[in-house]
């Protein structure tokens, strides 16, 4: 397994079960993983709240809000084994919120139908991780923390083993394996501005392409609408979803609530009159439809975005996202407050200065997620490489062109596992491959090639943050043709760049050479998403083209994916989606 | 404006402080100051970090002199006159700079007994708890692992008796296993005898470092020496223990 966040831990936690020798890699500490940064909940029809929920309402709302770009057969097992996946944490020791009855709480998120959300507070996320983490402690685990995989090794076609470093020493490490899951989250780090910690460098995605597998729907990166914005040192802080499902509401700078003025049609039927109704579904009335803070994260985001643009914005180039107005509606409103959005509270006073119980917050896009990833099997999770399986962020299928909040952690729990079991299954039904001596020397060397003596090469911080520039100017939430292009230019310039960067000091715990490491990852990933976006030639999901600003039902029939040609360039495909079943496609026409 | 850093470098085999003076801006924290020091003059700089945003305690250092997490701790708070003081975490050995050999936490949890659940209450494998009985143990479970309430432990940094004491981190982890209302196992004697709680003299320094928050002593480690000073010490409790031959 590489990577220890929810996909990664419950991958290990199956395959361990399963009776087989299970090690899992990871780049951080056990427990630090990006997984602890979830605030809202855990997406799966429990019906707990509202028992008009089921797993087709939610297989829906997955579709819809992926703009029937995802992998249908990957969203329906999605929906109907998230309940279970939810439960089997509860019997694992996690202590969700609770229902007047005793039972799992469920919250309000946008672009699900009915209150869906398993959470603790605002720190689900947290509670997840713990949960799988000390489960997984128990299980024989062997876990190689702070150890980072920079190649995969291969016996012909399918994958044998992985090779890396740990960041203690800087010693090079062989982990042979007869199948590897990767799970190591998202490319966050490619833009200047994200809630990603320093892990996020594509390196799942990269590993794959490397060994020839396929990643899908790289276009497709979710830009979370709700991101710190001042003080400058503070941006791209996550403000979790979770505060518009609890009544909060978005204004300019006039002081409107801006997203009345501009609801999707495909989502009319299902959004609030008034802000009125708006309030009475926040409060869990069954007969009013959510207010428009809840329609889904690509047109959010998009809408702040217009209004920053028009000159309605808030003082450093966001948006006001206001809870305190609900003192007017409820008399114990700053408990209330404190209560379901602890940590929101925590973040704002000590980091911005700013009481949210009483004070508008300041906010604005954040890049978040990767809805693209390697392209894996539904059932499986393999990808197109033998042995190599993928689940969570770095996995592409189910969440198409816009991800809702709330599938993500689903999504590890749900593919975590299958991803687990039939890694195991493949381990076990074959003999381990052979590990090639030349493929372990070129990995060793190119790991080592920072450290050479080269002439005038630049610092990798340096080239980092150029390249993590050029991507949000030129590949961020509002595309064109002509700076897209220009992007798969300069990448070409910064890939030769990081091939001659410098670094100082030794192997031992050197984060200059890590992130020399981590930059190659990073121009791959940055690659494929530029030409994915160049080759979409509408809009759609998160995917927003200032020159072509229509969704064209041509490009809805078609994922596009990349690919390493047999000329070592990147190749770009357009793939057609199956068919949909009839029972399938019933249901989405029942729930228009 | 320019403020100066005074960052410890080097390993286990010695390291001094080294002083950086570096530009810093409106609502900096300890850790951006880091971070631009890293990639303007010292690009070896050895840091662990994550979320920075309180979430993921990587990043604990002591600052001045006081175990913080350097995510949360804002330039304005600080006096900027002077040099900020960053160094590592004393109680464990040091790897380089600001990281610290952690992994005997990790080892330390393993020992600690898993949860062990009641049967389910209902016929569908679920469980029926009240928002009110869970709270204690969820405040609990706010805990990061940052480890500062180690490092600031005096039975730890002081005595270093590791192998005997497992720490206010672990003695909150066990009292939300204890007080989870579902768990039935036992974990009191090892509390007393392998874990060592004995040793914590309620001075409370654990409570006051914790980023969280979380009230260590008052809420975790006291009900816990209560429940074993009942078991082990209380005379009736011993008596039926000697007559049932327990």
């Amino acid at each position: 397994m590489i990577g220890a966040g929810g996909a990664g831990l419950r991958a290990a936690i199956e395959a361990s079960s399963a009776g087989v020798s299970v090690g899992l890699v990871c780049k951080s500490l056990l427990g630090k993983a990006h997984t602890v940064m979830a605030e809202g909940g855990i997406a799966a029809a429990l019906a707990n709240v509202d028992e008009r929920d089921s797993w087709k309402v939610h297989f829906a709302d997955t579709m819809r809000g992926g703009q029937y770009l995802n992998n249908w057969r990957m969203a329906e097992l999605h929906a109907k084994e998230a309940p279970d996946r939810v439960r089997e944490l509860e019997a694992w020791g996690a202590l969700f919120d609770r229902t007047k009855d005793g039972r799992i709480l469920q919250r309000n998120f946008g672009g699900h139908r009915y209150p869906r959300l398993a959470h603790v507070g605002d720190r689900t996320g947290l509670e997840m991780i713990r949960t799988l983490q000390d489960q997984g402690i128990h299980q024989g685990i062997e876990v190689h923390m702070e150890c980072t995989v920079v190649a995969l090794l291969k016996d012909g076609e399918r994958v044998c083993g992985a090779f890396g470093y740990d960041r203690e020493k800087g010693l090079l490490h062989l982990y042979r394996a007869g199948a590897i899951v990767l799970a190591t989250g998202g490319i966050g780090r490619a833009y200047e501005i994200t809630s990603n910690s320093w892990e996020y460098t594509g390196d799942g995605h990269a590993l794959a392409y490397d060994a020839g597998a396929e990643l899908m729907d790289m276009e497709f990166v979710q830009f979370h609408p709700t991101g710190m914005v001042w003080p400058p040192s503070v941006q791209g802080i996550l403000v979790t979803e979770g505060v518009r499902g609890e009544g909060g509401v978005l204004l300019n700078s006039k002081g409107r609530r801006f997203l009345f003025d501009d609801i999707p049609d495909n989502y009319k039927a299902q959004t609030a009159s008034d802000e009125e109704e708006g309030w009475r579904y926040t409060q869990g009335d069954k007969s009013a439809r959510r207010p428009p803070e809840l329609l889904t994260r690509d047109h959010v985001a998009r809408c702040i975005v217009r209004e920053v643009r028009e000159g309605r914005g808030s003082p450093h180039g966001g948006v006001f996202l206001d809870i305190a107005w609900i003192r007017k509606k409820l008399p114990n409103a700053e408990e209330v407050i404190k209560k379901k959005l602890p940590s929101m509270y925590h973040q704002f006073l000590k980091l911005a200065d700013v009481d949210i119980t009483k004070q508008q917050m300041e906010v604005g896009p954040t890049t978040h997620y990767v809805m693209g990833g390697v392209r894996v099997d539904a059932e499986t999770q393999m990808s197109t490489v033998p042995g190599l399986f993928a689940a969570g962020e770095c996995a592409a299928g189910l969440h198409g062109a816009n991800r809702l909040g709330g599938n993500s952690l689903s999504d590890l729990l749900v593919f975590g596992q299958r991803a687990g079991a039939h890694a195991a299954r493949f381990a076990r039904e074959r003999r381990a491959g052979e590990v090639d001596q030349r493929q372990l020397d070129e990995a060793a060397r190119r790991a080592l090639s920072p450290f050479e003596e080269r002439g005038d090469g630049t610092g990798p911080y340096r080239i980092q943050h150029e390249l993590q520039k050029m991507m949000q100017n030129l590949v961020g939430i509002v595309r064109r043709e002509s700076e897209m292009a220009r992007a798969v230019e300069e990448l070409a310039g910064l890939r030769r760049r990081a091939a001659q960067v410098r670094i100082d000091g030794n192997r031992s715990y050197n984060p200059a050479w890590h992130t020399a490491l981590d930059l190659q990852n990073l121009i791959v990933v940055s690659e494929a998403v530029a030409r994915s976006a160049l080759e979409r030639k509408e809009s759609r999901g998160a995917h927003f083209r200032d020159d072509l600003p229509k969704q064209d039902p041509a490009f809805a029939k078609f994922n596009i994916v990349v690919k390493r040609g047999a000329d070592g360039a990147m190749r770009v495909e357009r793939r057609p989606i199956p068919e949909m079943p009839t029972e399938l496609k019933k249901i989405i026409e029942e729930m228009k | 404006m320019k403020a100066t850093f005074s960052i410890w470098r080097g390993d286990a085999q010695g390291g001094a402080f080294r002083d950086y003076p570096t530009e810093v801006s409106e609502g900096m924290v300890v850790l951006d100051a880091v971070h631009r020091i890293q990639s303007e003059q010292a690009g070896d700089l050895a840091v662990r970090w994550n979320c920075k945003a309180g979430k993921c305690g990587s990043c604990s250092a002591e600052i001045n002199g006081l175990p913080r997490l350097m995510c949360m701790t804002r330039l304005s708070d600080l006096p900027l006159e002077n040099p900020v003081t960053v160094a590592p975490m004393k109680a464990f050995p040091l790897l380089r700079d600001l990281v610290t050999d952690v992994s005997w936490n990790f080892a330390v949890k393993k020992r600690i007994k898993k949860f062990k659940p009641r049967p389910p209450d209902a016929p569908d494998g679920t469980w029926r708890m009240a928002q009110a009985d869970i709270e204690r143990v969820q405040e609990f479970r706010k805990c990061i692992e940052c480890f500062l309430c180690q490092d600031v432990c005096h039975v730890l940094r002081e005595h270093q008796l590791h192998d005997k004491f497992i720490g206010p981190r672990f003695f909150t982890y066990a009292a939300a296993l204890e007080m989870h209302p579902l768990d039935t196992e036992d974990r009191v004697e090892e509390l007393k005898e392998a874990q060592g709680i004995g040793f914590c003299n309620i001075t409370k320094c654990c409570t006051r470092v914790c980023p969280e928050e979380i009230n260590i002593t008052d809420n975790a480690i006291i009900p816990l020496k209560e429940r074993v000073v009942d078991r082990v010490y209380d005379p009736l409790t011993r008596l039926l223990r000697i007559l049932r031959g327990s």
